[in-house]
């Protein structure tokens, strides 16, 4: 037994975060949520020059072989941040899907940070990061592809998190967006295997809990600091037994849904029995504990928080598109249930 | 990151659960919180300390197997997976034999180990006082220096001794020196002393828990003589050695996962034999247990992988605390919904369910633990 990270699987995530502490401050969070592109551009370039574009690819296709457990730790760093990235459409779940299939020739390009791929499996029609993408993984329903985006129409919808664009996939070339009526050429299928989807799926869970982990934990310290510096009646606000013991719950909260987090990356990796349960809990206890501190933190930012002048609202509203996205915590918790034995009884009548 | 057991660990954990498949009692035992029931468990911890499963991360010399922590983990889980009694030697095993490991003399060790890992002598806590709960370092009671024996006079009341109406020794806090400082300094000048409950001048007074059970015991000290040889680490340095033991007591020691998965096993099995069987609401709150255990299960694992490679910080045992404490509550808080009308009666699941309602109150109430850790943790300002 040994619960703990390599020295390296922690090195490439301190590499990654001096990147992101560069390359992605406020600011740059900002200009994405403006559609000023370049900083996003930027920060791609250099997370391919450092190798966590293709970090999943396999070394034979130019990536560096490495699996979910190894970028755990790089995927925090990137919630922490709130990087404006389709890291774990691109990096996670395309890298997966298509090694090993007809279009693994694509990986060399994707570790090179030229293909950009947003993803949709779980049935709905919001397409992430729409116009930083080119490509897009659609599940039909029996399989899934990798679709163009210039031949798809997606069209732009209004999002609370506005540095996380979304978009409303409504056709496929001359065909309207009905599960089954997609384009079934070989061309753009990637696999009908619904146990590597089933995995590629699970995967982009996981890398989705590890960003909330990293988001929580920086809303956390963010507030932390504020109520040290922030005085009321004479005093630094965070002296008072209802903000400490508010923040303390907090810290709980995301102390404890870390670990699950941790530990569903081992199954994942190590496709034990239990991992579609493992990963379902964390994502459930990661989007959990996000919610409660980043309501912890607006409350304790009192009026500060509630402007989109201040920083916070950039990592809250993060926070709610990623409590939306990659699994359902209504969905997950059914999923747990059933893995339980726990079966519900049917009204009569 | 590894979350197997080696082989040795698994040999390890059939050796444990095969012995406890053959010696846990079919029936369980009367409360070990009343006089006749804590008899009998006694006499079941004489049987386990025979078998060497007593104090298995002891050293050998001292009854034990030393088994290292995982090893701990995995007895623990096979021990409530069992369903064997509740452990009535844990304030000795668990909370004075870590300081004893860590301050006491070699006479003290030789002479108190064997005779506590026998389940011969029987330790309780002589902690709190009536007028010092949380702030444990406002306590009272007196040692005064008799240089002519050789030892110490106490004097004071201490309370809420679990199940110190039954035991033979109690160890506890005494103020040794008056703080010249009564703000600052308060944690200065007091000592920690062993003291045999049939010492002249002792006397003991058992009182009901919540649930009726004499659990708790007052005790009374008057001018009691402790040798030198009982005073446990330097003398007015008392606080320093206790909260090597409080801190064993938040933390791993005393609260193993085992016990909530075996408690969460035992509430499947009840949900799954309810009549009328699983509404959604139900099966979300059995959910919701099942993540807090899993959760607690996993941060063990982490906390005792850095605990191993020396890099555990102390604060981080408010934490469990906090976590354990209220989890109890939530299983047994939805035990009860699922037993419906007979919630009302008196059982192992109503009885649980009280006793659960101490966990957020006893070593440090949560309120305390949530200030710890908003100060220790997240460098918060003191309040207090």
């Amino acid at each position: 037994m040994r619960f703990a990270f390599t020295d390296d699987q922690r090195a490439f995530a301190g590499g990654v975060r001096a990147v992101l502490d560069d390359l992605c401050p406020p600011p740059a969070v900002r200009s994405a949520w403006n559609e000023e592109p370049a900083p996003a551009e930027a920060l791609w370039r250099q997370l391919a020059g450092i190798g966590l574009l293709g970090a999943l690819v396999p070394e034979s296709d130019g990536g560096l072989g490495l699996d979910e457990l190894d970028i755990l730790l790089c995927l925090e760093e990137s919630g922490r941040a709130a990087a404006a990235l389709p890291l774990v459409e691109t990096v996670v779940v395309a890298a997966r899907l298509l090694a090993g299939t007809e279009q693994a020739s694509r990986l060399a390009a994707l570790a090179a940070g030229e293909l950009r791929v947003s993803a949709i499996l779980d049935g709905s029609f919001l397409v992430p990061w729409a116009g930083f993408c080119d490509w897009v993984l659609v599940d039909s329903g029996n399989a899934v592809y990798l679709l163009p985006a210039q031949e798809c129409v997606i069209e732009r919808v209004p999002t609370v998190d506005r540095a996380r664009p979304l978009g409303r996939l409504s056709a496929v070339g001359q065909l309207s967006a009905v599960p089954g009526a997609w384009p079934t050429g070989q061309e753009y299928l990637v696999s009908d295997d619904p146990r590597r989807i089933g995995r590629a799926r699970q995967a982009g869970t996981l890398a989705t809990a590890a960003q909330l982990i990293g988001l929580a934990e920086r809303m956390l310290w963010m507030t932390v600091g504020y109520v040290k510096a922030r005085e009321q009646f004479g005093v630094p606000i965070g002296s008072f037994q209802a903000v400490k013991h508010a923040l303390a719950d907090a810290l709980l909260a995301v102390e404890l849904a870390r670990p699950l987090v941790y530990a569903a990356a081992w199954a994942h990796v190590h496709d034990t029995d239990d991992a579609d349960r493992d990963v379902a809990a964390a994502k459930i206890r990661a989007g959990e504990a996000a919610g409660l501190v980043a309501r912890t933190a607006l409350q304790c930012h009192g009026g500060m928080g509630y402007t989109q002048e201040y920083d916070l609202h950039l990592w809250l509203k993060r926070t709610w598109a990623l409590q939306a996205s990659w699994g359902q915590p209504g969905e997950l918790r059914a999923q747990v249930a059933r893995s339980l034995g726990l079966s519900i009884a049917v009204p009569a009548g | 990151m590894d979350l197997t057991y080696s082989a040795q660990d698994d040999a390890f954990r059939q050796e444990a659960r095969a012995w406890l498949r053959a010696n846990v009692p079919a029936a369980p035992l009367p409360s070990g919180d009343t006089r006749r029931g804590f008899a009998e468990h006694v006499l079941w911890e004489r049987l386990l300390f025979q078998a060497g499963w007593s104090v298995v991360s002891w050293p050998k010399e001292y009854g034990g197997r030393e088994a290292d922590l995982w090893q701990w983990l995995i007895f623990e889980e096979e021990y409530y997976r069992a369903g064997a009694p509740q452990r009535v030697t844990q304030n000795g095993i668990f909370l004075l034999a870590p300081t004893l490991f860590r301050f006491g003399t070699q006479e003290q060790r030789d002479r108190i180990l064997p005779r506590m890992a026998a389940a011969e002598d029987l330790w309780c806590q002589a902690w709190s006082e009536p007028g010092a709960g949380s702030d444990l370092a406002g306590l009272t009671s007196r040692a005064t220096r008799d240089d002519a024996a050789g030892g110490w006079l106490l004097n004071g009341q201490k309370t809420w001794s679990t199940r110190g109406a039954f035991c033979t020794h109690t160890f506890g806090l005494f103020r040794s020196a008056v703080p010249t400082d009564p703000e600052r300094s308060r944690h200065r000048g007091l000592t920690y002393f062993l003291v045999p409950l049939d010492a002249p001048g002792t006397t003991v007074r058992g009182f009901s828990r919540l649930d009726g059970d004499e659990g708790f015991a007052d005790l009374y000290f008057r001018d009691v003589f402790v040798p030198d040889s009982d005073v446990l680490g330097e003398v007015h340095d008392g606080w320093r050695v206790a909260m090597a033991t409080t801190g064993s007591e938040r933390g791993l020691t005393l609260r193993s996962p085992g016990r909530f998965r075996a408690t969460f096993e035992r509430l499947r099995e009840l949900a799954r034999s309810r009549p009328g069987g699983l509404d959604e609401r139900l099966a979300d709150r059995l959910v919701s247990c099942w993540l807090d255990v899993e959760a607690y299960a996993r941060y063990t694992e982490q906390t005792v992988t850095r605990i191993v490679e020396g890099t555990e910080g102390g604060a981080q045992s408010s934490l469990n605390k906090l976590h354990w404490s209220d989890l109890d509550v939530r299983l047994h808080e939805l035990a009860l919904e699922l037993l419906g009308p007979q919630a009302q009666l008196d059982g192992p699941w109503t009885r649980g369910h009280q006793f659960s309602l101490a966990g957020p109150i006893y070593a440090g109430t949560n309120e305390i633990q949530r200030d710890i850790a908003a100060e220790r943790l997240l460098g918060l300002p003191r309040s207090r």
